[in-house]
């Protein structure tokens, strides 16, 4: 076991799917998720010391939106509980700071969204500057687009590649049942299809997504009591980059460079990449320097499911998942937020 | 591993109204943030990491916008992180920030909130009908004025308190520079004149809607032994949260607000917070909530909160000053005012709150609710080192 004091210790998530039936916030997911995490522990709601989430009221089109999930975990007594308006990555990396001061010993880390409830494209534009760029009413795989083709025209991979890696995600897809978009697809094929955003195709860009995942964190003492072989988090790091999207490289993710380098990435077996469109991906692996020989997202990636502040924990969920059952030693996850990488978290994990 | 020590090394804030047009949002960010990072004696290099608090999106209409705000508050290539709990959420950056500097993650962490109310409309984003919610549409005095009522009715206090608290709140207020409200010539009797908005709720009983941000500079015991003038050590924090409404929840003295407030004294060693806190910034949007938080935090007997008020124990003073700042109803940029709650009482403890500076200030309270009433987030600071009080 490797020198740390926290351990991812359990992981579930709902289906990755195009449309719940629930309402617009989403939280109905949430129920079957605690109930799946909790009963895999043998923990109960009261046993838990921290809880945080991440969620987006932008997404749910109303203001506090994650007050609805309090409902869904039904928190009388009341809890010791934050949030975060980001992906839950970031949730598990104030829970993992919240165990760290000794406060609390087990912190249940949650995300959801529902996508389906407005329009995605146009509501992500409204991330951007809001008095210089936002009204120009940028899509946001417009902007994903720009991004894709100025690597194409620095030479850095080819429209090929890139379909390359919409192919491997769906074919690994097909062992994931909570996947929402799986098969197994000719890279030949793919490139007949036509863009979507030039040079984005369907395949290149992650299908729009409702869906929730929760993580279950514990300090050393209480995580060896609850898994065999947790996964210890060796390093948990997260960066910034400008929001300017003409004022950096768009080529590069010096943010999840500098996280994955100094969360300590050399060696990994198994990394998670929260890369939502291809080419993203292709960067990633180039910032992380995750050479051919490393598992890329086995669980199918974002491009086969990526539900609005729980891919990002989900990758985390997945990756932790290869060291329980023994498969990896030493991985990687990776979670995003913001218009083209602005901002990355990585997180290390050993058995 | 273990817990770290954190203090307060540096506070700063906007001038607080009704309509900031001479800013952007980043830019009334950098007005408190440069202000804070100048009482601290820091610079950019200094600092680790940045947290970013306020109430929801749709107040100003940007989508998550620390986004966008990485420029201006010198994020960039540094860790970010995005608080959101409500009206609570000022407070519970301010604990988040801390807990960077606890957890032994960051030695010096920069915490900013903010809220440009006159970007958008916030009674709009408060009164949207989502399926199956219950519908507010009034706003949040809309929603809190039956509490208040049931607090009338259980304590059998007389109408003119919720006046007295205007009052005294807005007396403070016009010794503090930065506020939004500054009134020194409300009386009891003009405020019982003004007119009702939400029964018992009247006009000048009422919080203003501010654009406003403010900073703090948080650091460990190195850090904190590295600034110029004296630090605010924090001696505890505290959050707990509970659902909107179930039946038999009592939403005049919430069960998360008791609960965090008992966490919080027992991690400061406080057992008798009456005698122990010098100071106190509580979260008071409508002025009936000073005597029922009085209740809820333990500084009173339930139904008897309203006595240390028409005593006048909680002016400046009197035995508990309660928001000598001028508080919530002098200025509220809804997801900056946890956090001048907190800043305003490491201020008093440093000895630099200036004109509504508390004698003899050495151990205060910083509150901030948020919700229905169902999110706290709480610390205690002192002058002197925890444990040492």
């Amino acid at each position: 076991m490797t020198e740390s004091d926290v351990a991812v210790v359990g992981f579930a998530q709902a289906p990755n799917v195009r449309a719940t039936h629930g309402t617009t916030n989403g939280v109905e997911m949430l129920v079957p998720v605690f109930d799946e995490l909790l009963d895999g522990t043998g923990l109960s709601k009261k046993d838990i010391g921290f809880w945080c989430s991440g969620s987006s009221d932008y997404l749910a089109g109303r203001a506090f939106s994650f007050i609805a999930a309090i409902d869904a975990i039904g928190a009388f007594p009341p809890i010791n509980e934050s949030h975060v308006e980001m992906d839950a990555a970031w949730a598990l990396y104030e829970a993992w700071v919240k165990i760290r001061t000794g406060e609390v010993d087990t912190a249940l880390v949650y995300g959801f969204g529902k996508s389906s409830a407005g329009e995605l494209r146009r509501t992500l534009a409204m991330q951007l500057d809001p008095y210089f760029v936002a009204p120009l009413w940028p899509d946001s795989i417009a902007v994903a687009g720009l991004q894709a083709r100025l690597g194409l025209e620095s030479g850095l991979f080819g429209e090929e590649q890139m379909a390359q890696v919409a192919a491997r995600s769906r074919a690994d897809a097909r062992q994931n049942p909570n996947a929402q978009v799986s098969g197994e697809e000719r890279v030949a094929d793919l490139l007949e299809q036509p863009y979507v955003a030039d040079p984005l195709r369907a395949h290149d860009c992650a299908p729009i997504t409702d869906g929730a995942s929760a993580v279950l964190l514990a300090s050393a003492d209480r995580a060896r009591e609850l898994r065999d072989r947790p996964a210890w988090i060796t390093g948990l790091e997260h960066r910034i980059e400008s929001a300017q999207l003409g004022g950096r490289d768009l080529t590069a993710s010096p943010s999840t460079s500098d996280a994955a380098g100094a969360a300590g990435a050399a060696g990994v077996e198994v990394a998670e990449l929260h890369a939502p469109f291809s080419h993203q991906e292709l960067l990633l692996r180039a910032a992380i320097g995750l050479d051919d020989s490393v598992r890329i997202s086995p669980s199918g990636g974002a491009l086969c499911g990526n539900p609005m502040f729980a891919a990002g924990l989900s990758r985390i969920g997945e990756a932790a998942g290869r060291v329980w059952s023994g498969e990896a030693g030493k991985v990687l996850a990776h979670a995003t937020s913001g218009p083209a990488l602005q901002q990355n978290l990585v997180c290390v994990m050993e058995g | 591993m273990g817990k770290q020590i954190a203090a307060v090394l540096g506070t700063g804030q906007t001038r607080h109204a009704s309509r900031r047009t001479d800013v952007s949002m980043a830019g009334l960010c950098r007005e408190a943030v440069d202000r804070a990072m100048a009482d601290a004696g820091v610079g950019w290099a200094d600092v680790d990491a940045v947290v970013v608090g306020k109430a929801p999106d749709l107040f100003e209409g940007v989508m998550m916008p620390e986004l966008m705000l990485a420029d201006a508050l010198g994020a960039n290539g540094k860790p970010m992180l995005r608080v959101h709990t409500a009206g609570s959420v000022g407070g519970s950056t301010a604990n988040v920030a801390a807990s960077l500097v606890q957890g032994g993650v960051h030695r010096r962490v920069l915490a900013v909130s903010f809220e440009k109310q006159s970007e958008s409309n916030a009674m709009w984003a408060l009164s949207i009908m989502p399926p199956f919610s219950m519908p507010v549409g009034a706003g949040a005095g809309g929603y809190f004025a039956p509490h208040v009522r049931s607090y009338i009715r259980r304590s059998g206090a007389p109408e003119h308190i919720g006046a007295m608290v205007a009052v005294k709140d807005r007396l403070n207020g016009s010794k503090n520079p930065w506020a939004h409200v500054r009134q020194s010539d409300l009386t009891v009797e003009s405020v019982l004149a003004s007119q009702v908005l939400w029964d018992p709720i009247r006009y000048d009983e009422t919080c203003p809607s501010s654009d406003g941000a403010c900073a703090i500079v948080l650091g460990d015991e190195t850090a904190a032994a590295a600034a110029a003038g004296p630090v605010a050590w924090i001696h505890a924090t505290a959050m707990r949260t509970e659902p909107t409404t179930f039946a038999g929840r009592d939403q005049v003295n919430p069960q998360a607000g008791r609960d965090a407030a008992a966490a919080l004294w027992k991690q400061a060693g406080i057992t008798d917070p009456l005698a122990e806190i010098d100071v106190a910034e509580i979260y008071v949007p409508f002025s009936w909530f000073e005597p029922m938080w009085l209740e809820n935090l333990g500084f009173a007997e339930e139904g008897s909160g309203w006595r240390l008020t028409e005593a006048g124990e909680t002016a400046i003073g009197g035995r508990l000053p309660i928001n000598p700042s001028g508080g919530v109803l002098s200025s509220n940029p809804i997801g900056a005012s946890g956090m001048l709650r907190f800043a305003e009482a490491a201020m008093q403890v440093m000895k630099r709150a200036g004109d509504h500076q508390v004698d003899g200030a050495r151990t205060a309270l910083g509150h901030a609710y948020g919700g229905g009433s169902q999110y706290f987030s709480m610390w205690v600071v002192g002058s002197d080192r925890p444990g040492v009080r």
